[in-house]
């Protein structure tokens, strides 16, 4: 059995405890979850076990999405939000709740998701190294922010600005089975179509000639790579809203346990992903606050740090260089 | 004999800039060609234009009997293998790993290789002398021993045709020697095409050199014949004096 292998059956474990985990704590701590009685019945299968299902999903979806955007852009801070998926499926379900079409926004943020991955695929095509790529992903971040902003100014009654906010910070908070199979479906999806470019992610560890010297298909790998992670970003936005830095954490932290090789790194990413926003999630029920924070808030918390980590990392990498 | 790769009146274009002149050139089973140059001189651009990496303006190139541009990045694999000038390992994976990535054409995955591709990437690991470091991570080994490792990743492609940017750049005098005697060994039963601005070992190691400037010919043919005070000054604008002794050559720029 291979590290990666193994590593992503541990973290698959770990899901399963975190998972069960999330159906005992709660602000109702539960002695038994699988008790008959209907008060029981109710909390665990129709709150906690969609809850964390959802924060499980949601989190895979954005730590595969962030391990291939990686590979692809060679770039340890890529992930959904660096490319401005994130932004643009928020502000997809954004406009759709400000002018009054709630029940689309998941559509909508599914398709404002591949249309940013279009735009990107579009102009960083023709012989642009990753770096351009991610400036292209910051610039259309800026500009989705920039028209969150407008729809927020535009929004016609005050109640969409409370959905508003809910939906850009983020939260798998009353989340129904049917959020499940909405994320679940986009996951399989995305993951089908980043697996058939794993091959091309690993050939880019030699640089972009080098990998297409070898034999690899790049248009390919990238527009796999680039379908695959708006799929997993849009489903995941269109549930939970912007969730930020699992794309960045997840992937870093599975990484020299999965030996380096981009390719060994997406299953477990994803796994460590799904553990990782179910225990954020456990740990936000569990917080003394008087509203509940918001799982966003909690992800950009952990993660936050672990981006400016990496980033002070490499900046002292190039300045040895 | 049919020749591995053939330029005809090749020019390449790099921002509306001809960095490559009108250069005709045929490579056969068995032949080792040097690109020799001042830095600019158009030898980069020749290799990824002959590989099919950038395409030409004007001429034609042949990998085997096929324009690059017509065949698959894994029909191009099959046909030639690269060693870029500053070859990369982004992700610090090991050695083996890297190399295994040679065997990408034939449908391989590094950590689940078939007996015939363990099997290249075996002889392509000793042929570079890489067997002590073969599970070391890519960012601990040193300059000398990353390049040979990215050498035996090409080795381990089993392209007929190898095309080398400055393999030897950066190396010392041994190192670079042992890069000239794989070179040599390779060239047994494929060719290899290489730049360099290591004019000595040019001479030593191949059987025909071509020395270019601003993109263009100035000479051709067995080093000999093509390397003379006139031509290197020619290419290179300073004056070089050519010692020959018994099989050896150096040329000293004045």
């Amino acid at each position: 059995m291979s590290k990666a292998t193994r590593l992503s059956l541990v973290l698959l474990v770990i899901s399963a405890l975190a998972l069960f985990a999330a159906l005992y704590l709660g602000p109702v701590a539960l002695a038994n979850p699988f008790a008959s009685d209907e008060e029981t019945r109710t909390i665990v299968w129709q709150i906690r076990l969609p809850r964390a299902l959802t924060a499980w999903l949601v989190g895979a979806a954005l730590g595969l999405a962030g391990a291939a955007l990686q590979g692809l852009l060679r770039n340890p801070l890529a992930d959904s939000g660096v490319l401005g998926l994130s932004g643009f499926a928020a502000l997809g379900a954004v406009i759709a709740f400000a002018f009054g079409f709630a029940a689309f926004a998941p559509a909508a943020a599914l398709f404002f998701a591949l249309l940013a991955a279009a735009l990107v695929t579009a102009l960083g095509w023709s012989n642009r190294g990753p770096a351009s790529l991610v400036l292209i992903g910051v610039g259309l971040s800026s500009a989705a922010g920039g028209l969150i902003a407008l729809a927020l100014n535009l929004a016609p009654n005050p109640g969409a600005l409370a959905d508003l906010v809910n939906w850009t910070l983020g939260s798998v908070e009353g989340r129904s089975l049917n959020d499940v199979a909405l994320v679940g479906a986009f996951l399989i999806v995305g993951a089908a179509l980043i697996l058939f470019a794993a091959r091309g992610l690993q050939a880019l560890t030699l640089g972009e000639e080098a990998a297409a010297a070898i034999g690899a298909n790049l248009s390919r790998t990238r527009a796999l790579v680039v379908l695959g992670a708006a799929a997993c970003t849009g489903g995941a936005t269109a549930v939970a809203g912007v969730i930020g830095f699992v794309g960045i954490a997840a992937p870093h932290l599975v990484r020299a346990m999965a030996g380096h090789d981009p390719a060994r790194l997406l299953l477990p990413s994803a796994f460590a992903g799904g553990a990782m926003l179910v225990c954020a999630d456990i740990a936000v029920r569990l917080l003394p606050t008087d509203t509940e924070l918001k799982l966003g808030v909690a992800a950009a918390l952990i993660g936050g740090p672990i981006f400016a980590l990496i980033a002070a990392r490499l900046a002292s990498r190039s300045a040895e260089a | 004999m049919s020749a591995l790769l053939s330029l005809t009146d090749l020019s390449v274009a790099l921002n509306a800039r001809t960095v490559v002149n009108n250069v005709s050139l045929s490579i056969a089973q068995g032949e080792i060609a040097a690109l020799l140059g001042p830095n600019g001189a158009g030898k980069t651009s020749l290799i990824r234009a002959a590989l099919g990496l950038i395409a030409p303006s004007a001429g034609a190139v042949r990998l085997g009997a096929d324009a690059p541009s017509k065949l698959s990045s894994r029909e191009r694999a099959l046909r030639a293998a690269y060693l870029p000038q500053r070859p990369q390992s982004i992700w610090p994976i090991s050695v083996e790993h890297l190399v295994a990535l040679g065997r990408y054409a034939y449908g391989a995955a590094p950590d689940r290789l078939s007996g015939a591709d363990q099997a290249a990437v075996d002889a392509a690991i000793k042929a570079c002398a890489l067997e002590p470091l073969r599970a070391r991570r890519m960012d601990e080994i040193s300059g000398g021993e990353k390049g040979r490792a990215h050498l035996a990743r090409a080795l381990a492609q089993h392209a007929p045709l190898l095309m080398l940017d400055e393999p030897t750049a950066g190396l010392d005098p041994a190192q670079a020697l042992a890069i000239a005697d794989i070179v040599r060994s390779h060239a047994a039963h494929g060719a290899v095409v290489f730049s360099t601005h290591d004019v000595a070992l040019a001479a030593r190691t191949a059987g025909r050199v071509l020395l270019l400037r601003e993109g263009r010919v100035i000479a051709e043919g067995a080093p000999e014949i093509a390397l003379t005070s006139e031509t290197l000054e020619a290419a290179y604008g300073r004056r070089a004096r050519i010692d020959r002794v018994g099989d050896t050559f150096a040329a000293t720029f004045l």
